[in-house]
């Protein structure tokens, strides 16, 4: 398989995945017959999608019904190519992506770093390069005028439909963890790669991911959050998170709205209030203990901290960061604190720095940060013997390898949780849980099938590592992740294993087990039920 | 003949500076990106930087003084320039061979100006040099060819650089006449009168036409790396500390893009200021949002 396969004109997917070409996992799924069968596309979606990259469907793009349609969409695929290098265009990734284009030597560093390329058996086109190996030769034959003399400098590839049919769906099989980017000798960025192919597809042809891009960044430009809760049934929701938390705590949980001058503005994302309602909860008794004037916004997207354009277009997460930073400076609050959501930290803390000038700037800080002020600073009675059971840690790549915050949630963890034992490797070195960069929320087709054999198995395999000493269902164990889209993967990728029937390994936030060792708290806040 | 070949190794030394300049003056006249940093950071507090933290682990980051620790970068520096550490760490068998092909390069540097100041040891640097150049380029040929998973990446202009690095060290160190401390000092003074062999003429002309040709390539990566690593890796400047940030930002607000999806509202004569401060689901019929 090389680059120049991707312009296949025959329709049979180039690559097709069993159990037997994985990366082994340990016991209890240390056989391909032990792991989980496969689930075929249906015939309708390969009649009527573009399917033909690995017989997996994330982004379901209708076939063209004729050659004109191929041509055109060809030439709409061209001119966004195009615009991908004008800084009128993309003034805000034009230089990472100039610099990964004319400088990787292709030395495959990057391929051992890529935990999608290792779980898949090395698969070829999973490679990080082989994406950025059809980007770049398509930017110096198409962009650069290359001719012939290019193509011996640069390789050659042949453009037409199929290639950018399977193109657009393999930008949809790298979660931008930015590990490959971290390991590179040159400072080549094959991540950035899958993220400008994205935005190209979705700024010029109007191709995302529904999950992402019509139910996601567009419904929370509409209704305020891509739960589709508006500011009514968000207030009417967090009440009853209140009230719920107050009977499961013993204490008196009130969440303070439009707080105009508050200390803290909370940015939860949406997704807690209506998954893990104890997560908010678990925050307002931890704000309320520790005596913070603190706030919540029920303003359009104030109550949503998500920003998915982070993953696929520029302009949409501009629109959305500007929105949150508009909402806190008119609430003059003293600060942003970012709750446990990865992406919505790296979005708003880091990406949107430089666009955020003047007023706007508002500071924004990581919720593990006051997390572990208020933990250690001894606000909060804790009781570490409440949470005597075995934990590991999740890294949510986008808060640390991506805006190293690191130890606060350790330091943190190490107080109160007695059988804390970390993942191999972990930190800035950490794996992606296999649902980053939207896949957590993509569930269309088989696309979970591919979701938790092969961009969650690394996770899968360093959970069971974690945990290899204590597997017995008898021993409840806490896999904490700090972060809303990794708990969605992994809450997925835990039962497609049956991983808490058979192993009792239940997944949740930090804050949890914060109030879980609170000794002025009920007993058991922590339920250990699978949700 | 001297006075070409004299003639012909300034002028690729001209052209190697501009094409350098030219090089890194087109990185460093992009736009500013945004902010796009990657984890461990050395200008971080020697103690962050050890496990990758940064600078939002305080409490109230704004409010703390900033701190650059220009040691723990330099030190970072250091050991990518001299040791290529990244590629040792993550990539020791290539390393092998990258190394002794850097350190030939290096060496040979050091030899030119070893030469030009009359040392002693000139002759002995650039044989050396070269020898660590052939060896490199011939095992990282050998990996190149034998290894299937570069080989499939592998264009022919990558071979032809390698093979191009070994036969001009070669040719030097086959090359009899005058030796480097000789060369130098005829080139300082245009000295043309300086009897130089063919075989030599040959090697000093390849070495010349290899020193031009360097920058026109992905070779040049040690321009791209430095904009990468210090403007993209380790770019965390908050950008409240950066006087300049605002004027910058109005002018890229000011730019026009042409993107034609309809939820961008693009249309080649609004600016970014304004297509970015517009609720694309206030105006988009629904069916037209996204394909």
């Amino acid at each position: 398989m090389s680059p120049k396969d991707l312009a296949r004109t025959d329709r049979a997917p180039l690559l097709q995945l069993t159990n037997d070409d994985l990366m082994p996992l340990p016991a209890p799924l240390d056989s391909p017959a032990k792991d989980e069968p496969w689930h075929s596309l249906a015939e309708r979606t390969v009649a009527a999608c573009e399917c033909t990259l690995d017989n997996t469907c994330a982004v379901n793009i209708p076939r063209p019904k004729s050659r004109q349609e191929e041509e055109e969409l060809v030439r709409s695929f061209l001119a966004g190519l195009e615009k991908l290098f004008s800084k009128e265009n993309n003034w805000t990734f034009l230089k990472p992506l100039l610099l990964t284009m004319e400088h990787c030597t292709r030395c495959q560093t990057c391929s051992d770093a890529c935990h999608i390329f290792e779980a898949s058996g090395r698969s070829e086109i999973y490679r990080p390069t082989f994406r950025a190996e059809v980007m770049r030769r398509l930017y110096f034959k198409h962009v650069k005028g290359g001719g012939l003399i290019s193509a011996w400098q640069h390789g050659d590839i042949e453009l037409n439909w199929p290639l950018v049919a399977r193109l657009i769906e393999l930008s949809y099989r790298c979660n931008l963890c930015r590990r490959c980017a971290q390991v590179c000798p040159i400072g080549a960025d094959n991540g950035l790669v899958a993220h400008e192919l994205r935005k190209l597809f979705s700024q010029e042809m109007g191709i995302a991911p529904k999950e992402i891009h019509a139910n996601g960044s567009m419904l929370q430009l509409k209704t305020g959050s891509s739960t589709g809760m508006n500011s009514a049934v968000v207030k009417d929701n967090v009440s009853f998170i209140d009230e719920d938390t107050a009977e499961r705590t013993g204490l008196t949980v009130e969440t303070p709205w439009d707080v105009e001058g508050a200390d803290v503005l909370l940015l939860h994302n949406a997704g807690e209030i209506m998954a893990w309602p104890e997560n908010p909860g678990a925050f307002a008794v931890i704000l309320n203990a520790a005596g913070i004037k603190w706030t919540l916004s029920s303003e359009l997207a104030g109550y949503d901290a998500i920003n998915y354009g982070l993953w696929y277009d520029d302009v949409q997460f501009a629109r959305v960061a500007l929105k949150h930073a508009e909402i806190a400076r008119k609430l003059k609050v003293k600060k942003i604190v970012i709750g446990e959501c990865g992406h919505a930290h790296k979005a708003l803390s880091v990406i949107a720095d430089r666009i955020l000038t003047g007023d706007l700037n508002v500071p924004r800080e990581s919720c593990m940060t006051l997390l572990r002020d208020i933990v250690m600073s001894g606000r909060l009675e804790l009781d570490p013997t409440r949470n005597e059971f075995p934990v590991t840690l999740h890294d949510p790549c986008n808060m640390v390898r991506l805006m190293g915050v690191v130890e606060p949630q350790r330091e943190i963890i190490r107080k109160i949780c007695p059988e804390f034992r970390e993942m191999e490797p972990h930190g800035v070195d950490n794996y992606c849980c296999g649902g980053g960069s939207g896949f957590a929320i993509m569930s269309g087709n088989n696309f979970p099938d591919w979701r938790f054999h092969v961009s969650g198995r690394k996770k899968l395999q360093q959970v069971l590592d974690a945990f290899g000493e204590c597997l017995d269902p008898e021993t409840p164990k806490y896999l904490c992740a700090p972060c809303s889209n990794c708990k969605g993967q992994l809450r997925d990728l835990l039962a497609y294993y049956d991983m808490w029937e058979k192993h009792r390994i239940l997944y949740g936030g930090l804050v949890e087990l914060i109030v879980n060792a609170m000794t002025d708290v009920k007993p058991g806040f922590i339920e250990w039920e699978w949700h | 003949m001297t006075t070409l070949l004299y003639g012909f190794i300034y002028l690729s030394l001209i052209t190697f500076l501009i094409a350098c300049v030219v090089r890194a003056v087109r990185y460093a006249r992009l736009p500013v990106n945004l902010r796009w940093e990657l984890y461990p950071v050395p200008h971080e507090d020697a103690r962050r930087a050890g496990y990758g933290g940064s600078y939002f682990e305080n409490l109230d980051w704004w409010t703390k003084p900033t701190h650059a620790n220009r040691l723990g970068e330099l030190k970072a520096m250091a050991a990518e320039i001299l040791f290529l550490h990244a590629m040792y760490r993550h990539n020791r068998k290539l390393w092998l061979w990258s190394y002794p092909f850097h350190l030939g390069l290096y060496v040979l540097i050091a030899t030119a100006v070893a030469a030009a100041a009359a040392l002693p040891i000139a002759p002995l640097a650039g044989i050396l040099g070269c020898v660590l150049v052939m060896a490199g380029t011939a095992g990282l040929l050998v990996h190149r060819i034998g290894d299937r998973e570069l080989r499939n990446y592998s264009a022919p202009m990558d071979y032809f650089n390698l093979c191009f690095f070994f036969a001009t060290a070669a040719c030097l160190v086959l090359a009899h006449g005058p030796g480097p401390v000789e060369v130098a000092r005829a080139l300082l003074t245009f000295n043309t009168g300086l009897s130089i062999p063919a075989l030599e003429a040959v090697a000093m002309a390849m070495a010349a036409l290899l020193i031009a040709y360097i920058p026109m390539t992905h070779m040049a990566h040690f321009i791209g790396k430095y904009f990468a690593w210090h403007a993209i890796r380790w770019g965390d400047q908050p950008s409240r500390d950066d006087r300049s940030a605002a004027g910058r930002l109005a002018g890229y607000l000011a730019f026009k893009p042409s993107w034609s999806a309809t939820h961008i509202g693009a249309d080649g004569a609004t600016p970014w200021s304004e297509i970015v401060t517009k609720n694309p689901t206030a105006s988009i019929p629904e069916g037209a949002k996204s394909k």
